[in-house]
């Protein structure tokens, strides 16, 4: 076989037959999903397909109903996991940032460090300065959250998720709430982390994202993924009807 | 370039247009002031009773002679509020916190604050005051401190420690889920997310409701006289019985007036600080 060597490990994420409803509202209808390491995943779909529960799950901010998240082999579902230190392990990004409001830029970068991670002030403020300036927000440390623009705060939201390198970074519609021209300097950040090999799983509404910067697409709808594969083939030639009536309605 | 800008005749107008209309307002507040004040003196001097009124509540030489010991009173009140105000809101807010905890070991703790708030929200304040003042001397403890004002204290701190408490619970609940949502995923406990994130935010949106309760204890810390304690109102009740005259009272009145009335708009400022908040007037009158 020519085949370039397939990795025989396991990927850093698995999803299998996730399921999750809300009340009688079926949302998450046995999905699966792997995440190789150092890989983007872009999900894409309309409103209510399942992506940011998929995501939130993920990061065992909902109890799910069945299934399995394995973060290297570790079924997280499990309720005797410790999900506090699994959610350190991973970064999450909110649609609305959510950043601490009475908080500087700089304490909500440096909150993690010191509380979860066992840092000292000292250490947890200069790795907070360094990530800040990774993402260009250097001069912003002691600003506070609504002092800053929509792209500035999700910047901010970023560096927090990255301050204590996480294993996977999941990114719910980062894009999704900031006026049209400041969703570039956040699509450039997220790029560049893409580049440094960052394992990222993404929902977004930004094929041109995908396009650039996944590896997989997956395009979600009624909580399963219906399609996916590199992003020339589910978004340039999809096989589904459903993904081309999505990707349709999107650019009409 | 805005310091050359010379105003167009039409926005010249409209300045004069509006200085003619505050003039014009301004004159229609007065005649109606002095309409309404005309009416009032007329309807109280005119009163049958009002020379009696006069002389038995507004004699200037018997306000002069209790002022000392109202003052003096008066002093007590002061003390009271700040103690019982500082143990209220601290208590108030450790026990908003602690309905929010759901350890299984804490259980009791919840429940007996639940229960503990029901009641003391649910009671009148004199009704507490009287159980405590009359009800916990019967226990005979002899660690207990019976003094009327000791006594007068505690049932205040009781009360205010329940409607404080559920200001604080309202707060906590005002926060966002999101806020909670970014705190654990961050990987902070459920403790680190109440205290670092959700706290600190509940505290500021409830600050004027906070401010406005502690106001109200200033005055409510009058009700330590029903058991005794020598405070203003006491004090003022022991100068009436003396000379039959209820001057006192008026005396007493003014005394609460002058520590409520600045302390109200101290209040009132710091909340339209805080952004326009609190001074719904100023936002009604900003559009036209």
């Amino acid at each position: 076989m020519t085949e370039p060597m397939t990795e025989p490990t396991a990927p850093l994420l698995r999803v299998a037959g996730l399921r999750k409803s809300f009340g009688t509202n079926l949302v998450l209808d046995g999905l699966d999903l792997d995440v190789a390491e150092h890989s983007c995943v872009v999900l894409i779909g309309s409103s209510g397909s399942g992506k940011s529960t998929l995501l939130r799950a993920v990061d065992l901010l909902e109890e799910v109903d069945d299934g399995v998240i394995e973060l290297r082999g570790v079924d997280l579902a499990d309720p005797w996991v410790d999900a506090n230190a699994a959610r350190a392990r991973m970064g999450m990004v909110f649609q609305a940032y959510n950043l601490f409001p009475h908080m500087s830029v700089l304490a909500n970068v440096a909150l993690a460090p010191r509380l979860v991670h066992g840092r000292t002030k000292d250490e947890a403020e200069s790795a907070a300065v360094a990530i800040l300036e990774r993402v260009g927000l250097g001069d912003k440390v002691t600003a506070y959250p609504d002092h800053l623009s929509g792209g500035q705060q999700q910047r901010a939201a970023i560096a927090r998720a990255l301050v204590n390198g996480p294993e996977l970074l999941l990114l719910d519609e980062v894009t999704s709430a900031l006026d049209p021209e400041l969703v570039g300097e956040v699509l450039d950040l997220l790029a560049e982390l893409r580049t440094e090999g960052t394992t990222m799983l993404v929902a977004t509404h930004e094929m041109g994202f995908a396009r650039q910067a996944a590896d997989l697409v997956c395009f979600l709808d009624g909580g399963r993924v219906l399609e996916s594969g590199p992003p020339e083939q589910v978004l340039g030639a999809p096989e589904q009807p459903r993904t081309r009536e999505f990707l349709a309605r999107l650019h009409a | 370039m805005s310091g050359h800008w010379a105003p167009s005749e039409r926005a010249l107008a409209r300045v004069a247009y509006r200085r003619r209309r505050r003039r014009r307002s301004f004159l229609v507040a007065l005649a109606s002031t002095v309409v309404v004040a005309v009416l009032a003196v007329v309807v109280l001097v005119g009163s049958p009773g009002w020379e009696r009124a006069r002389e038995a509540f507004f004699d200037p030489v018997e306000f002069v002679d209790v002022l000392p010991a109202v003052a003096q009173g008066l002093w007590l009140n002061l003390r009271v509020w700040v103690i019982a105000g500082v143990i209220a809101v601290v208590g108030g807010l450790l026990l908003a916190i602690a309905r929010t905890t759901t350890a299984p070991a804490l259980f009791p703790l919840r429940a007996v604050v639940t229960i503990y708030i029901d009641v003391f929200r649910g009671v009148p304040v004199l009704l507490v005051l009287l159980l405590v003042g009359f009800g916990l001397p019967a226990l005979r403890l002899p660690w207990l401190p019976i003094t009327a004002v000791f006594l007068g204290t505690l049932a205040i701190v009781l009360t205010y420690t329940a409607y404080l408490a559920e200001i604080f619970r309202a707060g906590i609940e005002s926060v966002h889920p999101s806020q909670v949502a970014a705190a654990r995923a961050l990987g902070l406990t459920r403790g680190q997310t109440t205290r670092r994130v959700v706290v600190p935010q509940a505290v500021r949106a409830v600050t004027p409701a906070l401010l406005n309760m502690i106001v109200a204890l200033q005055k409510d810390s009058g009700l330590i006289s029903i058991l005794g304690a020598v405070d203003a109102i006491r004090a003022a009740e022991i100068a009436v019985t003396g000379s039959y005259n209820f001057t006192a009272y008026v005396a007493a009145g003014f005394l609460f007036l002058l520590i409520s009335v600045p302390l109200t708009r101290l209040v009132d400022a710091y909340n339209a600080r805080r952004g326009g908040r609190g001074s719904g007037r100023a936002m009604v009158g900003a559009i036209r």
